[in-house]
């Protein structure tokens, strides 16, 4: 009873708390129930909001008895990743630096998730502000993998992953500055969107590469995907980067979503995608032969600048870092040192000790990229390169739909495996970065396993703002396969 | 190949940065970020002569909003996470020397 509860979709759940079926109340102590009973091993949550959440969970229930009008998401509980601001509990990015740090107000999205009834139930893990493909960059804790515990959950947004997966809430919120959204759903084997640049406020989401980061949704299911954009999209005053909607309207993401569209036109980079692991390839190979199948017409594209994206991101991610990051200081809030001789020591031994390794790292690099002399040779040329990767885009999305690609070339590998190699831990993240630097949405979705039986995503990718149309492909797969109600083990 | 950073200017960096340095953390630091400065060579096979920089890919430039006035979040609310606080000020160590 209980797993047939926590298996359900948002939609179903939100229908049947609006109907009056179910209580929320019910669903979100089934949720703190499967929190009790998974989180000592998935560790996917920073904080939980057990009180607060049944007290809104009671508060929807009693809305629906008095036949009182609900939100979107009435009653269902979600989480969100620990890099957005709430005024309730503590906002850290899984650093040190930030462990104790109150926000005195709310992101947008958790605003608009608040206004669409949703219950809150946690926070969640992530690598240290976002850095990182394995959330084992964590400052506070270390998230498994819920299909394989010796396994990582993938990162960024490698808690939201994991919670999902792991029935500990049916939707969470992501970010994804270079795949943080998409990598860490295709290795828990859930649905992740990264939006276009710009469709999702990032008011109040901490800032880790401004011109790269967006917000979105991890789900179960595509439905749930854009049950969730239509509550989290859309223009917002407090952040001037996102969209005019005269220019490019939000629309109901849910209306069309089951209507296939026609004569699809899906493009794939053969040369760019052999570099993933076998089992990645053939779950691709399999996935187009579905697309085949509905009808589909496959065709091949040169994307030759896709093999230097790598490059560009962390140059520029880096040098949007250390600007972004100086606001960390020791004075305003935060970590202070207690050994500071003079003022410049409580700046660089505050930074020292509240800041992990890779967070110093990229730092460091991005510090280094736009110091007089070489940001010529390294910021510049990033910029220049990251112009010609949106000129593949806009050329690929000339001769078709949407372009697929694996999201990841492997699995989840196993913890510890990558981490005191940096440079080869960035390498893993060669398919999702392009998306960030030409702006445009990406989805990852369930598409098959390996034989050890870990998930594998596809990755389709869409012109800017045509995140109906990407929902609609993703959907025709969806509806098609199975891959996407396989779960973990772990939970029953 | 020389390394293409060495541990003299990781420090340097290290101090743009505002970050103190363990000298086994400069150590490590160097071999990865040279490493990694290495890769970012690849850039370099792209002539880039004739390309324009990207700084971001939103078709928009100056966003203009009424200057109307807000409420702000107030003293309290802004000192709340302070780490030390005198009455209404951000406490800090003495910034000027005695003349």
């Amino acid at each position: 009873m209980q797993s047939e509860l926590l298996n359900m979709s948002c939609k179903e759940l939100r229908d049947g708390i609006a109907a009056g079926r179910i209580k929320s109340a019910a669903a979100t102590e089934a949720v703190f129930g499967a929190i009790e009973k998974y989180e000592p091993v998935i560790g996917a949550y920073i904080s939980t909001f057990e009180g607060r959440a049944l007290a809104k969970a009671n508060e929807v229930d009693a809305k629906i008895a008095a036949g009182e009008p609900v939100g979107e998401l009435a009653g269902v509980p979600v989480a969100v990743k620990d890099v957005m601001c709430t005024t309730f509990g503590v906002t850290t990015c899984a650093s040190r630096i930030l462990e104790n740090f109150h926000s005195p107000y709310n992101a947008t999205v958790v605003e608009k998730l608040l206004a669409a009834d949703a219950v809150i139930v946690g926070k969640t893990n992530m690598d240290e502000f976002a850095m990182g493909s394995s959330t084992e960059n964590s400052g506070l804790k270390e998230t498994v993998n819920p299909w394989d515990t010796t396994r990582v959950p993938g990162g960024s947004s490698g808690g939201s992953a994991a919670a999902v997966a792991g029935r500990m809430c049916f939707a969470a919120l992501g970010s994804d500055t270079g795949g943080s959204i998409r990598q860490p759903a295709s290795f828990c084997g859930v649905v992740g969107l990264k939006p276009t640049y710009g469709r999702v406020s990032r008011f109040g989401l901490v800032a880790y590469g401004s011109s790269l980061d967006q917000i979105g949704p991890v789900t179960r299911s595509v439905a749930d995907c854009a049950l969730m954009m239509n509550v989290i999209a859309g223009r917002d005053p407090a952040d001037s980067t996102s969209v005019d909607e005269k220019n490019a309207p939000v629309c109901d993401y849910l209306e069309k979503l089951d209507e296939p569209v026609d004569k699809l036109k899906v493009a794939i980079v053969p040369q760019f995608s052999a570099g993933a692991d076998e089992p990645v390839q053939k779950a691709l190979t399999c996935a187009l032969d579905v697309y085949k199948k509905l009808g589909a017409e496959i065709i091949e594209v040169d994307m030759p600048h896709l093999d230097y994206a790598i490059a560009a991101y962390y140059i520029v991610a880096t040098a949007e870092a250390s600007s972004n990051l100086a606001r960390y200081d020791g004075v305003h809030y935060g970590h202070r040192t207690e050994n500071a001789g003079d003022y410049v020591e409580v700046y660089s031994k505050s930074r020292a000790e509240g800041f992990g390794k890779e967070v110093k790292r990229r730092i460091m690099l991005g510090t280094y990229a736009l110091s007089s002399g070489y940001y010529d040779a390294y910021y510049l040329k990033a910029l220049k390169v990251r112009n010609l990767i949106r000129g593949d885009f806009a050329g690929a999305f000339e001769k078709c739909d949407c372009v697929m690609m694996p999201v990841s070339p492997t699995t989840a590998f196993k913890i510890g495996e990558k981490i005191d190699d940096p440079l080869t831990m960035y390498l893993s993240d060669i398919y999702t970065i392009s998306a960030n630097l030409a702006g445009v949405p990406a989805i990852s979705i369930p598409c098959g396993f390996d034989d050890s039986e870990l998930p594998i995503g596809l990755q389709i990718l869409a012109p800017a703002f045509a995140e109906d149309r990407l929902l609609r492909i993703a959907r025709m797969f969806e509806s098609n396969t199975d891959w996407h109600r396989k779960k973990p083990t772990i939970v029953e | 190949m020389a390394a293409k950073i060495d541990q003299t200017q990781v420090k340097k960096v290290a101090k743009l940065s505002r970050l103190d340095l363990t000298e086994t953390e400069a150590a490590e630091f160097t071999g990865q970020l040279s490493a990694i400065l290495e890769y970012m060579e690849k850039m370099n096979e792209l002539d880039t002569t004739n390309v324009q920089p990207l700084a971001h890919c939103l078709p928009i430039s100056n966003v203009f909003r009424e200057d109307a006035v807000k409420e702000s979040l107030g003293t309290e609310k802004t000192l709340a996470n302070a780490p030390q606080r005198d009455g209404e000020f951000f406490k800090v160590p003495k910034i000027l020397d005695e003349i």
